[in-house]
């Protein structure tokens, strides 16, 4: 049953290509506006790189997440899900699931090229692939939390923004951190394990709590 | 056997009803009437859980619905009267992604002929949004003939159904009466059943 979830939702996503391709280019774009705007200071971009890339990610994460409950909500669809016989909490787990696959993996396959225009080395790469990889689902787990907060409610998304900012900060600052730390030349390990720990926080709780908040929203 | 005590709703600050009383055994048919806005749709969520009463009690199998969970589900099907259909996907995907849900799989084949049964054939690869209302109730209500739970809620499924899908319908009401299911449905158009126990609701009085 957990697939049928997943199954659906990348399915309602091809057909809405063009949406999830919107928060794509929204990332390629800010990140590669930095280069050209800033000119051909090597030094300053690789400083910046990391911040860049990350608030962009951080940005595009949060575009995407209207669409999570939104569309199943104004349908109807979104009853019938709460009505499926299995736990709230997997049918969340596996909306988040599907829109991590297609928002989430694409912007971090595209992160090492867009790394390049910044002069990043091969090793900053691959961090900056691997934070992005345990930051991303991150992102999207606390952001169903705001998701399901504020369905229905006019203005969501500014207020999305606003609840679930606090947030992401953490996610940002270690993320960042960790991509900084490879282009200094020290350690990383503690800012990966440090999103390591969160990812494996929000996926215990933050299904949880946006499934509680979907009970409610739906009353 | 689904029982009702006491059950009373409030919306914002307006009371709905209170006290509605009733308990259907199995065969059992209930037809909730009532005036726009009196609290047709709200009974119906509440017998789903959707919605938590205000006071009083839902009790499926002789267990309070709540604590029941999930388990509760594996008995229930809800049609509301927005159709729960996605827009994008065509009747044969939409029914397939609910029976999944459902716990039911249905091959492409199989969703084929349930569509056909229910007078769909030759629109099961059109997108849902390009179906007229009453094709996608069509598609809606399909999901009721794969299904094997015992008890239906149904909310205004009649609304735009030509007379021959009402009386299909009928007929699909009937048999799962016969099966010893249990029928809740909300409407103004009196069914045409012959069940032992017809029961009505009226929630004005």
């Amino acid at each position: 049953m957990f697939r049928w979830i997943v199954v659906r939702d990348l399915t309602l996503a091809w057909k809405g290509r063009v949406d999830v391709l919107s928060t794509l280019f929204f990332f390629l774009i800010v990140v590669s506006l930095f280069p050209l705007g800033i000119g051909p200071e090597t030094h300053l971009l690789r400083l910046i790189a990391p911040g860049v890339v990350w608030v962009a990610a951080l940005l595009a994460s949060m575009l995407s997440l209207g669409r999570l409950f939104a569309n199943d909500y104004q349908d109807g669809t979104l009853e019938q899900l709460l009505l499926t016989p299995q736990p709230l909490y997997l049918v969340v787990l596996g909306k988040v699931l599907a829109l991590w696959l297609v928002s989430g993996v694409p912007l971090t396959l595209l992160s090492p090229v867009l790394g390049i225009q910044f002069g990043l080395s091969r090793n900053t790469l691959f961090v900056l692939v691997v934070s992005l990889l345990l930051g991303t689902p991150v992102l999207a787990l606390i952001g169903s939390i705001g998701a399901a907060l504020t369905l229905g409610l006019r203005g969501g998304g500014l207020l999305i923004s606003i609840l679930v900012l606090p947030l992401y900060i953490p996610v940002l600052i270690f993320g960042a951190g960790a991509v900084d730390a490879s282009i200094m030349g020290s350690g990383v390990q503690g800012s990966l394990s440090f999103l390591g720990t969160l990812v494996v926080l929000s996926l215990v709780f933050a299904p949880w709590a946006a499934a509680a908040a979907l009970r409610i929203s739906l009353e | 056997m689904l029982e009702v005590r006491n059950l009373g709703c409030v919306r914002g600050d307006r009371r709905l009803f209170s006290d509605v009383n009733f308990g259907l055994s199995p065969g059992s048919f209930l037809q909730v009437q009532g005036p726009n806005g009196s609290g047709k749709t709200s009974l119906l969520r509440l017998i789903c859980g959707l919605l938590a009463p205000a006071e009083g009690e839902i009790r499926w199998q002789g267990a309070n619905i709540h604590s029941l969970g999930e388990d509760y589900f594996n008995s229930l099907s809800y049609i509301g009267h927005r159709s729960g259909l996605k827009e994008e996907l065509t009747p044969i995907e939409n029914l397939r992604v609910t029976s999944g849900l459902a716990g039911t799989q249905l091959s492409q084949q199989q969703a084929t002929s349930v569509l056909g049964k229910i007078g769909l054939s030759g629109r099961e690869h059109l997108p849902a949004r390009l179906l007229s209302e009453g094709q996608r109730r069509r598609t809606a209500l399909a999901r009721l003939l794969t299904s094997e739970t015992s008890l239906w809620v149904l909310d205004e499924v009649l609304t735009s159904l030509d007379s021959s899908a009402v009386r299909f319908v009928t007929s699909l009401i009937e048999e799962h009466l016969n099966k010893d299911g249990i029928a809740v449905v909300a409407t103004h158009h009196e069914l045409d059943l012959s069940a032992d126990s017809y029961q009505r609701l009226d929630l004005a009085s």
